[in-house]
């Protein structure tokens, strides 16, 4: 059995009314240590903060960058392009 | 922000420029420093001492770790438990340097071995040395930090109020230090056959010193209202105990307990072997250059 | 296409923009990056026992809390570095494998003993100074995680190095067996922190390409000299001299000219030989093995109770 444990990514929301905000990452066994562990790790024990910490093999992303081969396969879902509307010349505005 | 003031932990505060560094730049400046009136200042200094060794001798310890833990992350755990309890025995040492007459540095590297008067939970050896390993390190940790937690919980209401923000103060570390320990206890005791036998072997090798944590001292039966009689913590403790060890599927150890040396103890100032090589490792520098300053 | 991404790339580095995780990325940058980082991480761990070695003996309470929340500190640092190698593609597992294999490096200051508790001031003044120089310019690294990382790391070395310099200048202040002790120390760490910058330019490799790829952004010697201009008037603030017959002002270049480091020692330690490489290494790798059966526990219950992903909607 593997000894090394999963990746997390951290997300902090520092105060109230802000978004939370991704500051790093970590190793831990599980979601409880994970988040005992981004507690000490990158909010000095802030009480005040709220934490999420995600399995980094969960996070699902995007490419920023449309040439990224990792993409090019399966293509990105194309009906989020608007070219993939054929919309009549006549319809103004669009 | 400043380390110069053992007090300035007691008062919330400001984001602190070390990464995990806690407990050093608040300050106690709005903290009453009158004694209350009719308390026996002798006895207040002792308590304060006890309390106050307890933390320094377990966070010597618990440094030990240092650059040892089993993962980069709780290598920064145990760092900052032994940091929370670093700044309980500074502000500790430095009230009862207040009817001593003496600074946090002078009670904690001029005293002798005789003088010192925590627990033998705190001294003894429990890895990384070869006392003991992390599971050992683990089970000191669930017994003190769930002792020292009910202890805080009613010092918070003591008449002599810094003792009272000390413990306000310290409710929130300890009650992490608590749940750290418990979390290991669970994954140590169900994880696997290794670390279940080693989880429970730690356990067996702090389990002699626990009694000696509720056995009322003298000092303590003459500061009532001051101080917490440790007699009453002991069912709270147990429950707390039972419910982590059943989580963890592991046993009680029977209640065996170390024999006191000529009817004393820690508490009066009679420690075991280890404690004279721990005091000579923390206060030889110290002690070799007289009139230095730091 | 291939062509195509290359020059994406070239473009966005030269724009000074960022390179994130997902972007294409030259396999020569991306195996540079994580050497680069790698070996930064483990520098920050290997770094933790010079210092690490004077918590149970710090001469004061005060001083004992900043020695263990600093190490700790670097403990951290090593972490964030590992997770940016981690956006790379890389493993902190195999990372440390190669460290305690000793197939990776770390920076080779560690491997000098420290001897007294003057060590722990001169190495947040000088060596902490030394890896600012180093590591600021790096704050603009073309790696957005590692850029990232750099940034906060810088912010908590400048108080590091504060916090050497402060009890330097406390020791200074004390008694003269303490002033001696401070020289002593300057003596031995002078020429060491010199050496943090690499060999001179003239013998480096690796530089051209990294300074094209933007990972590294100055020269070895640029840094060096940088350095020296630094920290003459904090010494002479301080009241200790360095110990270089060399060094004096230039008024034509309006820099300090300095001596050269033994690079014959720098090499030596570099290959193994200093005093402390084997006891680092097996200090680290004792850790990691006595630590084996721990992280094997906690895997196990976390398998254990880990939610059937068959039963998820």
């Amino acid at each position: 059995m593997s000894t090394t444990w999963p990746l997390w990514e951290v997300f902090v929301r520092g105060k109230r009314g802000l978004n939370h905000v991704h500051v790093g990452s970590l190793h831990a066994p599980d979601a409880e240590m994970a988040l005992r562990n981004a507690r000490d790790v990158y909010t000095r024990r802030n009480e005040g903060v709220s934490i999420w910490v995600v399995p980094a093999t969960e996070i699902t992303a995007s490419s920023p960058d449309e040439k990224d081969p990792f993409f090019a396969p399966s293509g990105d879902k194309v009906y989020r392009h608007p070219t993939f509307y054929a919309i009549p010349e006549d319809v103004p505005h669009l | 922000m400043s380390f110069d003031n053992a007090y300035e932990s007691l008062l919330g505060g400001e984001d602190a420029h070390w990464a995990f560094g806690t407990g050093f730049s608040e300050a106690l400046s709005g903290v009453d420093r009158e004694f209350p009136a009719g308390v026996d200042r002798d006895a207040l200094a002792s308590y304060c001492l006890m309390l106050g060794d307890d933390a320094l001798i377990f966070s010597q310890r618990l440094a030990e770790w240092c650059s040892r833990a089993p993962e980069l992350e709780e290598d920064i755990a145990l760092a900052n438990i032994a940091l929370d309890l670093l700044g309980q025995a500074r502000m500790l040492l430095t009230r009862a340097g207040e009817v001593l007459g003496k600074t946090e540095d002078e009670l904690a590297y001029l005293r002798d071995e005789r003088e010192f008067r925590n627990v033998h939970l705190a001294e003894i050896d429990c890895g990384p040395g070869p006392g003991g390993d992390f599971a050992a390190t683990i089970a000191r940790l669930l017994v003190f930090s769930s002792w020292r937690l009910a202890l805080f919980s009613r010092l918070r209401g003591s008449a002599d109020p810094v003792l009272a923000a000390i413990a306000e103060k310290g409710l929130k570390e300890l009650a992490y230090h608590r749940d750290h320990a418990a979390q290991w206890t669970v994954r140590l005791g169900d994880g696997t056959d290794e670390s279940h036998r080693r989880m429970q072997a730690g356990l067996e090798r702090v389990w002699p010193f626990v009694d000696e944590l509720f056995a009322t001292h003298p000092v303590e039966a003459r500061l009532s209202g001051v101080a917490v009689d440790p007699a009453s913590l002991r069912s709270e403790v147990d429950g707390v105990l039972e419910a982590v060890l059943s989580a963890a599927g592991l046993t009680r150890p029977a209640d065996t307990k170390a024999a006191r040396v000529a009817g004393m103890a820690g508490r009066d100032g009679v420690h075991t072997e280890v404690m004279g090589y721990l005091l000579a490792e923390m206060q030889h520098l110290h002690r070799s250059l007289p009139g230095a300053v730091w | 296409m291939a062509d195509d991404l290359e020059l994406r790339f070239e473009r966005t580095v030269q724009a000074e923009a960022r390179i994130e995780p997902r972007d294409w990325m030259p396999d020569g940058y991306r195996k540079t990056l994580i050497r680069q980082i790698a070996q930064h991480a483990h520098s920050e761990i290997i770094g933790m026992q010079p210092e690490g070695n004077w918590i149970s003996r710090a001469p004061s309470l005060r001083r004992k809390a900043i020695l263990l929340a600093k190490v700790q500190d670097e403990a951290g640092h090593g972490l964030y570095l590992y997770s940016a190698t981690e956006t790379l593609g890389a493993d902190r597992e195999d990372l440390t494998t190669k460290l305690i294999e000793g197939r990776q490096k770390y920076s080779s200051i560690f491997n000098y003993p420290t001897l007294t508790f003057a060590d722990v001031g001169v190495i947040g003044w000088l060596v902490d100074g030394a890896a600012i120089c180093n590591q600021v310019p790096l704050c603009r690294t073309s790696y957005g995680p590692y850029a990232r990382a750099m940034i906060r790391i810088c912010k908590e070395e400048s108080f590091h190095q504060r916090q050497g310099y402060e009890l330097l200048m406390t020791m200074m202040r004390g008694t003269q067996q303490q002033r001696d002790m401070v020289q002593d120390s300057v003596n031995r760490w002078w020429w060491p922190a010199l050496m943090m910058f690499g060999p001179p330019d003239a013998e480096s490799t690796n530089t051209e390409q990294s300074m094209a790829w933007r990972i590294k952004r100055d020269t070895n010697d640029e840094l060096r000299q940088k350095f020296v201009n630094m920290s003459v008037p904090q010494a002479e603030a301080l009241g200790v001299t360095f110990p270089d017959p060399e060094l004096k002002w230039n008024e034509e270049r309006g820099q300090y000219d300095f001596g050269s480091p033994d690079w014959d020692e720098f090499w030596q330690v570099v290959k193994g030989g200093g005093v402390c490489n084997e006891q680092r290494v097996a200090h680290r790798r004792k850790a990691h093995e006595d630590g084996a059966w721990v992280r094997e526990a906690a895997a196990a219950h976390a398998a254990k109770h880990a939610p059937s992903k068959e039963g998820a909607a």
